[in-house]
């Protein structure tokens, strides 16, 4: 027995986790999304919906309170967010991307006992890996951690932290100490009080607008034990890059499948207009159908080659899997847009208005951030590189 | 054998560190080889040994000392 004003104080199964985060895309953050969009304002309501049902801490393990939900599992429901709200569901995405990565890499006690607080508390984690100075390069980093006294202190001039405001707390990558080159890194969790972030400038981009993604310098200091226990690199080939694409990618499907939605309603409303003939955008919609139907499948089989190799961290360090992750990225970046393209003309003048039931625009800008958010052609770079010595699988 | 590989790491391995002192042992990821480096690295070690590594030695840890290059090279020219 449940009702509206009933307190969870249980983490719910991780086979519901899905289903719970589908009906708050369609309950809370659609009706909002347009307004998000527009103001270009955080999705509270979304992610308090979220906190109430213990969503945040969907791929937290069990032991420590959590659902213990797979990356599929968190990624179908990040399908449904994403159609209804793609900077709700951004949001929520690299959350749990910094989550999965606590879990399987900070293993000390204080980490340990950080994530159980996460669950009580429903903390929203953010991220710090761009930096001023590095072109853009997350593998490498120009602030440092400064350790004195087993505590830690480190500042960074981050050009973009999204929903830094309305974060709890933050993994930032520094080197590992003054003396470190640029590429030997750790990732630091800071949270406040220890955390200060000053905004530098504002946030007011084409899509996603919601994520509120402007500069700050951050500035932390807290236990030695923050620092994440095994080195960024691994982190990062082994987690924190593998989760993202898959579930940064699982929302670009959302929006994706939402704008082929509107398309095949259009179609489908021309049809019955004229019974016996075939609307002229039909047949693209069978293209753009087609499109839709290999970045579905690319997702799925993402999904799956990552929990095939989850448990073995050399099959997750094997140069096969990072170029597939990266391809994955690559291409559902490219896929989305193209299908919101396709429907835009399957629907015309319906879809490039800005109002009304058929309106693309968002769909549109938003799908284009899927390129630039980790640039595909650095991406494409490192694939490059690694197809030098690669010798296939 | 040694010389030639720190011959390499001077021409491609751009750490911050002398690669003709550096000792047999240290890191060489810690000592600022950077991932785009290491691919250089591979490359240079297969043409001057004229080996080939096969795909479960495409690793990190092949590549983290002079030691672990050493034995990587000597594995490959073994078989």
């Amino acid at each position: 027995m449940t009702n509206a004003t009933e307190v969870r104080t249980t983490a719910p199964d991780a086979r519901a986790v899905a289903g719970a985060m589908a009906r708050i895309a369609i309950e809370v953050a659609a009706p909002v999304a347009d307004e998000v969009d527009r103001l270009g304002r955080f999705p509270s309501e979304t992610i308090d919906a979220l906190r109430a049902e213990y969503l945040l801490s969907a791929m937290v393990p069990p032991s420590l309170g959590g659902s213990g939900a797979t990356v599929g599992q968190v990624s179908d429901g990040l399908v449904d967010l994403g159609r209804h709200c793609a900077s709700s569901a951004m949001v929520v995405a690299m959350h749990h991307i910094q989550v999965a990565s606590l879990v399987r890499h900070g293993r000390n006690d204080v980490l340990r006992h950080f994530l159980g607080e996460l669950v009580a508390h429903q903390y929203l984690l953010g991220s710090a890996t761009t930096e001023v100075g590095t072109g853009g390069d997350v593998g490498s980093s120009v602030c440092a951690v400064d350790m004195a006294g087993g505590t830690f202190h480190l500042e960074k001039q981050a050009p973009v932290i999204s929903y830094g405001k309305f974060a709890d707390g933050i993994l930032a990558t520094a080197r590992r100490s003054a003396d470190s080159p640029e590429n030997d890194q750790v990732l630091v969790l800071c949270r406040p009080p220890g955390l200060v972030l000053e905004q530098v400038g504002e946030w007011n981009a084409l899509g996603f607008r919601g994520t509120c993604s402007p500069g700050f310098v951050l500035k932390a200091h807290g236990d030695a034990a923050s620092v994440l226990d095994d080195p960024y690199a691994d982190i990062s080939s082994q987690t924190m890059l593998p989760v993202a694409h898959i579930l940064w990618s699982s929302l670009w499907l959302g929006i994706a499948s939402s704008a082929l939605e509107l398309a095949r309603r259009y179609v489908q409303s021309e049809a019955r207009k004229r019974p016996g003939a075939t609307p002229t955008a039909a047949p693209r919609l069978a293209e753009a159908t087609a499109i839709h139907l290999q970045l579905t499948e690319m997702v799925r089989g993402a999904v799956h080659r990552y929990e095939e190799a989850e448990a073995d961290p050399e099959r997750l360090s094997a140069l096969g899997f990072a170029i597939a992750m990266n391809t994955l990225k690559v291409s559902a970046s490219t896929l989305v847009v193209d299908i919101v393209r396709q429907s835009m003309v399957i629907c015309g003048i319906a879809a490039y208005r800005l109002e009304g039931p058929y309106s693309l625009g968002r769909h549109l800008r938003d799908s284009m951030g899927a390129a630039v958010m980790v640039n595909n052609d650095r991406i494409m770079g490192n694939n490059a590189q690694m197809l030098l010595v690669h010798r296939g699988e | 054998m040694d010389e030639t590989i720190r011959q390499v790491l001077v021409e491609h391995g751009r750490l911050a560190v002398d690669a003709d002192t550096i000792s047999d042992q240290a890191d060489l990821f810690a000592s600022g080889m950077t991932s785009h480096a290491s691919v250089n690295v591979m490359l240079a070690i297969e043409d001057a040994f004229d080996i080939e590594f096969s795909e479960k030695m495409l690793k990190k840890s092949t590549f983290e000392s002079i030691a672990a290059i050493r034995s990587g090279v000597l594995e490959m020219a073994g078989e």
